[in-house]
């Protein structure tokens, strides 16, 4: 089949590989009919992620047809239509039965790996290296799923793929995002990246109730997007002083939760900021250049949340502890538990209430995608997101 | 999951909190050079005296380079830093091999061999310390005459019957412990075979020495065996709602005292990592039915600490 294939920082390939087998019981194939590039593939495109060998079949977004399953499946049969969560979770541990999928304690078979970076290993995540887990990912033809009678959900009626796709991530995950801010009537949520991530997650803070949702960027047309889908005030970080801006729109109080969509490639305003940070990270002497956070923490409201959807991977720099803990905010992060969030979240695109394709500006076949992958990284042609079609 | 050598100070402090100038040193040395060999390999490789070429600065860059950042991260993030000093001891004599392959190209460039020697000399001198400063660290409490000692633990969401009727068949042990290749039980004792350090074979006779249904099984092999070893496992409830705590306690012999030891950590050959392995393969069969393997772990978790050994991800052909 073919397969997007990592090969070295800044480099994709198209490549014919094997099909994939079952190699669990508990496995299904699956023959993709929509797949997608997410901000955190230009993570490991970047090479911000360690542990990527040449070879690495990407993605993690993908939707398909069951074309075989493993002995153990009961709940699904061959031709059922269905969206693949990206975290990969046995539904077994205590982990997973609490809902915290991302976390999954039998997922990662390379869990020793994660445990040496991060001292202890979260879940194994498709085409996402090999400290999580070594699985190939969805920007192929077919994938194999393991725990394939716990993640993907059944898409029984006749709603477009395009609509549903997203619940793969970055819908649930924008939503979570949202979650985190324990929204209360009146509350303003502000929200730093207006990337795929970042839509939903203004989308959601609104389907929870937030009085006002404010988002903060350079590109006016992802702004506009938020905008004009959603509501959302919005503030082009290189035109305004963001901080100014926060403290007028909310009284001098600033945002009651304040969410990362924004994650480890952040950019700066200023030039000096911004190569003070990069040059650390060429250096290796941080891996994570956090300005998105940084500002989080010091304009959220005094006893507020700081909600962390953003992917970090390793160290920063200059972190405002005394911030977080003088003004007592509230710090929350993970991957998305996704599995937690499917079926009510395609209740609510049913219902109506969010149409996700909005955020889809480019549909390349999978063929193109290191042409999507340069396209998206540099914020080239209006670009949020590549729907590919293998 | 956490793995605990045993005899270890169970301080959770870096060396330095401990007084112990010499580690805290060596820690700072490591990082030091590390970053030099990665930032100026050229400067590095002309100090050395070998040829500032492509693959010496390579090499400058990730054998050494990266090998002196991880061993000087770890000894001061790293709860028992005397594991990483072991590992500056292996990179020594990686160092030491590397300058004794340039004397010996270089041996008829006098200005050359004499920074070659200097610099073996250096690292003879440092490799000195590290040995003393590792001895410290774990000498002979963490690897006592011959014989060392690993623990690992995890929690499995089942019941303690459950895990003891499952670790108890003994013959079904090489679903999980990888290293063993069988184990044929008869009237009372068992025989082992299993894979040793660097492709050898060992076998050895076993008997059960304490067995409590539910709770705990230990064995250790029979008087007379080439290869002595005792192990312990016990079965105890979690708290709240959270399955059941399994914890290994091991003894074995280790081939070649200290220095084996060492050496062999540097292949991922570390017992102790072995036992952590099992142990999760142990918890994905008992709480998912199955050892989970992916693409770059084709046979599941094992060995994972390093990259090598691991296939793309990429489905298998
Ligand atoms: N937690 C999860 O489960 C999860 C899931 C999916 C994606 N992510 C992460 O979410 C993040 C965003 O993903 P995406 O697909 O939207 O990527 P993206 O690259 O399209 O969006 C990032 C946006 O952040 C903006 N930005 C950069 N620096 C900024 C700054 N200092 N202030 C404000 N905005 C800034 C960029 O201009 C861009 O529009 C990534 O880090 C991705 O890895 C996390
Ligand atoms: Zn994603
Ligand atoms: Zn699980």
């Amino acid at each position: 089949m073919r397969a997007n294939c990592w090969l070295g920082r800044g480099e994709v390939e198209i490549q014919e590989v094997p099909d994939p087998k079952i190699l669990n019981s508990r496995d299904a194939i699956v023959r993709i009919s929509k797949t997608a590039i997410c901000g955190s593939d230009l993570h490991l495109f970047n090479g911000f992620v360690p542990t990527m060998m040449k070879g690495d079949v990407l993605g993690h977004e993908f939707m398909g047809e069951v074309v075989e399953v493993g002995h153990d499946v009961e709940t699904l049969r061959i031709g059922d239509r269905v969206v693949v969560p990206f975290p990969i979770a046995c539904g077994r541990c205590n982990t997973c039965l609490a809902g915290d999928f991302s976390l999954c304690e039998n997922s990662n078979p390379n869990a020793a790996l994660a445990e040496k970076i991060l001292g202890h290993a979260p879940a194994g995540i498709f085409g996402y290296s090999h400290m999580l887990g070594g699985f190939p990912g969805g920007q192929a033809e077919y994938a194999r799923v393991p725990f394939a009678d716990v993640g993907p959900i059944k898409i029984e009626d006749d709603l477009p793929d395009e609509r549903v796709l997203f619940l793969s991530d970055i819908l649930p995950t924008g939503y979570m995002g949202a979650e985190f801010c324990d929204i209360t009537p009146g509350d303003v949520i502000a929200v730093w990246g207006a990337g795929p991530v970042g839509q939903f997650a203004v989308a959601s803070a609104f389907l929870l109730g937030a009085e006002r949702v404010i988002v903060i960027d350079r590109f006016p047309y992802r702004l506009e997007m938020a905008r004009d889908n959603s509501g959302a005030q919005t503030l082009n970080y290189e035109e305004t002083d963001v901080r100014e801006a926060l403290l007028e729109l909310t009284g001098g109080r600033g945002p009651d939760a304040c969410i990362d969509a924004v994650g480890l490639e952040a950019h700066h305003a200023s030039p000096a900021a911004y190569s003070y940070d990069r040059a650390k990270q060429v250096a290796r002497l941080e891996t994570d250049r956090p300005f998105a956070l940084r500002e989080a923490i010091r304009n959220c409201k005094n006893g507020g949340i700081v909600s962390v959807i953003g992917v970090y991977g390793g160290f920063v720099d200059k972190f405002p502890m005394g911030s977080l803990m003088n003004r007592g905010l509230t710090l929350r992060a993970g991957q998305c538990h996704v599995q937690r969030y499917l079926r009510p979240l395609l209740d609510r695109i049913r219902g109506g209430e969010i149409d996700p394709s909005f955020v889809i500006t480019h549909r390349l076949n999978l063929d193109d995608a290191p042409e999507g992958f340069a396209t998206f990284k540099n914020k080239e042609d209006e670009c949020v997101k590549v729907v590919l079609t293998p | 999951m956490r793995i605990l050598d045993d005899g270890q100070t169970r301080a959770n402090e870096g060396p330095a909190a401990r007084g112990d100038r010499l580690g805290t040193a060596l820690g700072w040395f490591s990082v030091g050079l590390g970053t030099a060999e990665i930032a100026t390999p050229g400067a590095i490789t002309r100090i050395v005296g070998v040829d500032n070429s492509a693959t010496n600065r390579l090499i400058s860059r990730t054998l050494c380079g990266a090998r002196e950042l991880a061993a000087g991260i770890g000894i001061f993030g790293d709860e028992r830093p005397g594991r990483w000093l072991w590992g500056r001891v292996g990179g020594d004599a990686i160092d030491l091999s590397l300058l004794t392959a340039g004397v010996y190209r270089h041996r008829h460039e006098p200005t050359r061999l004499a920074r070659l020697l200097f610099a073996t000399g250096s690292v003879i001198g440092v490799t000195v310390l590290d040995v003393i400063a590792a001895r410290r660290h774990v000498g002979p409490r963490h690897v006592s005459g011959h014989t060392a000692r690993a623990r690992a633990t995890t929690t499995v969401r089942r019941t303690p019957e459950d895990l003891y009727r499952r670790w108890h068949d003994f013959d079904a042990l090489p679903t999980f412990m990888y290293h063993l290749d069988s184990v044929h039980t008869t009237n009372g004792t068992s025989h082992w075979k299993a894979k040793g350090p660097a492709g050898t074979k060992i076998e050895w006779d076993a008997e059960i020495v304490d067995d409590r249904p539910d709770e705990l099984i230990a064995w250790r092999s029979v008087k007379g065996s080439k290869v002595h070893n005792a192990g312990t496992v016990r079965f105890l409830p979690a708290p709240g709602d959270r399955g059941t705590e399994v914890h290994v306690d091991l003894q074995y012999d280790i081939p070649g005292g200290t220095p084996g030891y060492a050496v062999a950590k540097l292949f991922g050959e570390e017992p102790s990592q072995q036992i952590t392995d099992d142990l999760r393969r142990f918890k994905q069969l008992m709480e998912t039915g199955e050892v989970v393997r992916s693409e770059g772990s084709p046979t599941g978790a094992r060995n994972a600490v390093h990259l090598l050994g691991q296939h793309p991800a990429q489905p298998l052909g």
